[in-house]
């Protein structure tokens, strides 16, 4: 797999989010601009210009109309993907650290920091999809968490519940219409931070990526851990694949903990584990920097890595990817189970 | 809760009970509180002579001087009361100063002999009081009940292992967790026991792999049998470090810290033992032989406050003969103290004093040398120039104290005396400095103890300094490292060279001369680990933050031997090369098929966990492990097959290669059946519970009305007001070769 090299942020990756169609890729990174770039070519298609602090997150809508940004100078902007407008900015107390779209883009949610006396809020805002369209100022619904603050959070299968990875290793479901917690568990090791959470395409299940060194593969419906996926490193992301039954993990040791900064010794690679047999089947080097985030084209047709090292990596997977299977697979395929 | 020393919890049964009602008698009469008397000052003394009223201020007067050790009394203080019949009932009370004086008097006094006949017995009154009170000794004797003999676990048992494939075990601790288990090659090692916070400071095993010692502040606690459990115990307090003598009979335990008898005793040292840093055990019984102090040696430095510096301890300090007969002390400078086992005497009750002995060391076998009928135990020992004298290394024969062999050396800045594990040899490395005493060179001395007179060779072909020598176990061939420059401690490893060295051919029996086989130059290496077995060696370099390498060397490579060598009795052949970062300890399983490597954290925090190689330095496992701090092959005891019997399994070994051959393959296939099977289990029940998911979803959809592809609708919606024109845009990658020419590269 030979990656394309995006250079264009100065900084350190955020997050990484593909469009529906895995054409456009929409780049965060602690430098105060969005990107957009082609999928297949590596082109910069434009930039986001407005947040005054470091970006945390962005998503985009099912349709590629709009795409949602939540930085640290404590607001959640929209803009018009097209012609790079914000279309609206919320205030908030403190830095927005995750903002994701539900199935139909109808909602946004975003996952606010606990800081300066401000407890951690999940906060859920309306959206029209319309560019034209004028957005409405009010807050939906708001979850504070008590205990332990939401560090990432997303919508299930139809909008059903919030699921928020927290602080502490635990992972809450809400009910999504009126924002009562329904289940806490902890599903990562004790007070180690749940750093990425990720949706299958039916967003039916997840994964979850934690400082512990695992990902985890949890149902929705009643967060029972389906499949763990043991790493040698900390990490800060994880995606599943869709096409083929794996997932993708990045991570590393952050600078501050290594001693002696080699490549080798920080373990900056992306690690590819089969989803169902648990088992590690290749990695993907290429970053100097720990992987800050991972994403899979939802076309499955390649991923996306952003590292520490301020660089984007785009991968088209090739034919010995696709042609990867396990004798079992081979079998239940051929009896027509798969 | 951390496990006490007393009280470690058998993790097989756990049937304490909670409910039941406590019995705090013995702990109240232990920890009585006791008040003050009046009479702490006062002691009782018992085992004196009948006197009478004329002889007794006689007595007295004796008494006193003897008394006066723990604290000036006045004979007026001495009262000794006369029976009717006028004669003296064989005690007295003395009356001291202070009740801190009459503690040291007990301590002191208390089994002193007073003349042949009588033994002094001191106790303080208000211990006489407490014990001695009305109803605490019972009128009549009753037998000391004997414990019922019960069957032990068999110590060994672990040499047959269960699945007949006879793999060796490993203790690997980690974090503040103990694991044994079986060495599983390239599988998942198998877990034997596992249990937390089983030792406090380390782990270590008996010289014969009997038993897994573990450290306590209280003592050290000896593990062992098939189940576990704790065998021996022994109370040395904050004990630091332990050492087992070669036949697993006894055990020297030591701690910086000064031992300090309580008041009310200790479970298993006396007042004898108060202020001792040595104890020597008997394993068998768990009793205590005899302790020692330190030996404060005079300091050669002084630190920035001219304080001077502490020497480092010389561990272990007390070394023991191969046979457990005879356990020695060196006195740096002065002489070397042989004491004989089990009664733990000083060999002809005194030390052998040798002038200026810098270091000394026992053979590590018993030696047998030719025309010498009488096995005797043999150390080896040298002496630096003193004076006009010159440099010596003797070798000395136990129990008769009959000086084997001497030579007299010059120039000499320091010598390190390396046994032969048969202690066929002596190899004695002589750092030597030139007359201007700015160069050093190494001559390597050695002394063929097996053969008439122990003649001795020197191999001094070596211009650089030696830094580490290692000698073939059972062999005649060693290894050593050589460098050109001072080793400073730096950040940059010095540059080093191995050289390898065997004897020539000769005709009939014997061993012919040492010869100078290959050198590698440009290496950083600082460690050889030869296999325990021998033939196999390998040169690394540990405890480096550069370079990590592993050479695997094979002594009687099997293949085409070098016209130049062939006069040698070996043929050296680099067999792998291997590279395992950061690592700190490298150990090879007591058979010598595997070697396994670890990055422990006590030494570094970077990529902690282990290595397993076999001894070809082919990887088999690699396994990170957080916190991971020691990894120990349990050792076999000796074989006991006969010379005969070994040679007959040498000789059938293409007939059990073959059986354990098919055995491996059989297990590896039936192991792969499993694998496949376990997978598809997962696959269909994955499966299963999509299907399943999905179902139900699509059934929820329906219910609230909601679409089946959510989005799917709402990309046509916002499709449709702008419809009116297709644009497409193709892009055509084309990939073409230009030019492609051949060039062959000679």
């Amino acid at each position: 797999m030979r990656p394309t090299l995006l250079q264009g942020h100065e900084r350190a990756l955020t997050q990484i989010k593909y469009n529906r169609d895995g054409d456009i890729i929409f780049s965060t990174a602690k430098d105060q601009h969005i990107c957009a770039w082609f999928a297949h070519n590596g082109e910069r298609l434009g930039t986001y210009h407005g947040h005054q602090g470091a970006l945390w997150t962005v998503d985009v809508d099912p349709t590629s109309t709009i795409i949602a940004s939540g930085a640290a100078d404590n607001t959640v902007r929209l803009w018009d993907i097209r012609s790079g407008k914000c279309l609206k900015v919320w205030d908030f107390n403190t830095a927005v650290k995750r903002v994701e779209f539900n199935e139909d883009g109808t909602q946004l949610l975003a996952v606010t920091e606990k800081r300066m006396g401000f407890l951690g809020t999940i906060v859920v805002l309306d959206i029209n999809l319309d560019v034209e369209a004028e957005q409405s100022d009010e807050k939906a619904m708001t979850i504070t968490c008590e205990d332990a603050k939401a560090t990432v959070a997303g919508w299930s299968y139809m909008s059903k519940y919030i699921i928020a990875g927290h602080e502490d290793g635990t992972i809450s479901q809400y009910d999504a219409k009126t924002g009562e917690q329904l289940d806490n568990t902890q599903v990562h090791e004790v007070d180690t931070v749940i750093t990425d959470l990720q949706w299958s395409s039916d967003r039916t299940y997840f994964i979850t990526a934690g400082k512990d060194k695992t990902a985890k593969l949890v149902n929705a419906r009643d967060l029972e851990v389906m499949k763990t996926y043991v790493a040698d490193t900390p990490l800060n992301s994880a995606s599943i694949t869709p096409k083929k039954d794996f997932v993708i993990l990045g991570g590393g040791q952050a600078a501050m903990d290594v001693t002696t900064t080699s490549t080798r010794q920080g373990k900056f690679e992306a690690r590819f584990y089969h989803k169902i047999f648990e088992e590690e089947i290749g990695r993907v080097r290429g970053h100097f920097g720990p992987l800050n985030t991972v994403a899979v084209d939802p076309t499955g047709k390649g991923y996306a890595s952003g590292g520490e090292d301020g660089y984007v990596r785009v991968h088209q997977f090739d034919k010995a990817y696709f042609d990867f299977t396990y004798e079992v697979e081979r079998q239940a395929k051929a009896q027509g189970q798969m | 809760m951390a496990p006490s020393f007393d009280h470690l919890p058998d993790p097989e049964e756990d049937d304490y009970d909670e409910d039941e009602e406590l019995d705090f008698s013995d702990l109240r009469e232990r920890f009585e509180v006791q008040l003050e008397q009046g009479l702490d000052a006062f002691v009782v003394i018992d085992g004196l002579p009948e006197v009478t009223e004329e002889t007794k201020p006689k007595l007295i007067k004796f008494l006193k001087r003897k008394l006066d050790a723990a604290g000036k009394i006045r004979e007026e203080s001495i009262h000794m009361p006369l029976g009717e019949d006028g004669k003296s009932e064989r005690f007295a009370f003395v009356e001291y100063t202070t009740p801190a004086q009459a503690v040291a008097a007990c301590k002191q006094l208390d089994g002193v002999p007073l003349d042949k006949k009588h033994i002094l017995r001191v106790n303080k009154l208000t211990d006489i009081e407490r014990f001695g009170r009305e109803g605490r000794i019972d009128e009549h004797y009753t037998a000391p009940h004997v414990e019922e003999f019960q069957e032990k676990e068999h110590l060994r048992s672990w040499l047959s292992d269960p699945s007949g494939r006879g793999r060796d075990q490993f203790v690997m601790y980690k974090d503040d967790r103990v694991q044994v288990f079986w060495n599983n090659e390239k599988d998942n090692p198998e877990s034997i026991v596992d249990r937390q916070h089983w030792t406090e400071s380390f782990v270590q095993w008996s010289p014969q792999g009997t038993f897994l010692t573990s450290m306590h502040q209280q003592g050290v606690q000896l593990w062992g049998g098939p189940s576990w459990t704790r065998q021996k115990r022994f109370a040395h307090p904050f004990v630091n470090l332990v050492d087992f003598s070669p036949g697993e009979k006894y055990l020297t335990t030591w701690s910086n810290r000064p031992i300090v008898i309580p008041e009310e005793g200790h479970p298993a040292l006396s007042v004898d033992d108060d202020g001792k840093n040595y104890v020597i055990w008997d394993i068998e019984t768990g009793k205590p032989l005899r302790s020692f102090a330190n030996i404060e040696l005079p300091s050669n430095s002084n630190d920035e406050n001219g304080q001077p510096v502490k020497r480092k301890i010389v561990w272990p300090a007390f070394k023991w003969s191969a046979d457990d007969q005879y356990v020695a002390r060196l006195t740096q400078g002065a002489s070397i103290s042989v004491y004989e086992l089990p009664r733990m005497g000083l060999l002809d009750k005194t030390s052998i004093k040798i002038e200026g002995v810098m270091d000394f060391d026992w053979a590590p076998a018993v030696p047998h040398r030719e025309g010498v009928k009488t096995y005797e135990q043999l150390f080896c020992f040298w002496t630096p120039e003193l004076g006009s004298n010159p440099a010596k290394v003797g070798l000395m024969s136990i129990p008769s104290k009959e000086i084997v062999r001497t030579l007299n050396l010059f120039s000499v800045t320091d010598a390190k005396l390396h046994w032969q594990s048969n202690a066929d040899y002596l190899c004695v490395k002589v750092d030597r400095h030139s007359k201007s005493k700015k160069s050093l060179a190494t001559s390597l001395e050695i002394f063929r103890v097996k053969e008439k007179g122990v003649p001795v060779e020197v191999v001094d072909s070596i211009k650089d300094t030696v830094i580490n020598f290692a000698w073939e176990p059972k062999g005649d061939r060693f290894v050593i490292i050589t460098t050109a420059e001072v080793v400073a401690p730096s950040a940059v490893p010095p540059k080093t060279s191995v050289a390898f060295y065997c004897p020539e051919k000769v005709k009939g029996a014997g061993v012919g001369n040492f010869r100078h086989i290959r050198t590698y130059d440009k290496k950083n290496s600082n460690a050889i680990y030869w296999s325990p077995k021998g033939r196999f060696v390998i040169v690394a370099t540990v405890h480096s933050q550069q370079s990590f390498d592993m050479e695997f060397f094979d002594m009687d490579f099997e293949g085409e031997k070098p016209e130049s060598d062939k006069d040698l009795t070996a043929n050296l052949q680099l067999m792998n090369t291997a590279d395992h970062y950061g690592v700190t300890d490298i150990d090879w399983d007591p058979t010598g098929r595997f070697v396994a490597t670890s990055a422990s954290i006590w030494k570094h925090a970077m990529e902690n966990g282990y290595h397993l190689y076999d001894f070809k330095g082919e990887q088999l496992r690699e396994e990170p492990v957080e916190k991971f701090k020691q990894w120990l092959w349990r050792p076999r005891p000796p074989t006991l097959l006969t010379k005969e019997e070994q040679k007959t399994i040498r000789k059938n070994l293409r007939e059990y290669s073959k059986v354990f051959e098919q055995e491996d393959a059989d297990r590896g296939a039936s192991a792969d059946l499993a694998v496949v099977e376990h997978r598809r289990r997962l696959l269909m029940e994955w499966l299963a519970w999509r299907e399943q998911m999905e179902e139900e979803v699509r059934e929820e959809r329906i219910e609230l009305g909601l679409p089946l592809d959510p989005i799917e609708g709402l990309l046509k919606k916002s499709e449709q007001p702008e419809g009116d024109e297709e644009v497409i845009e193709i892009e055509e990658l084309v990939e073409e070769v230009i030019e492609e020419s051949e060039e062959i590269v000679s």
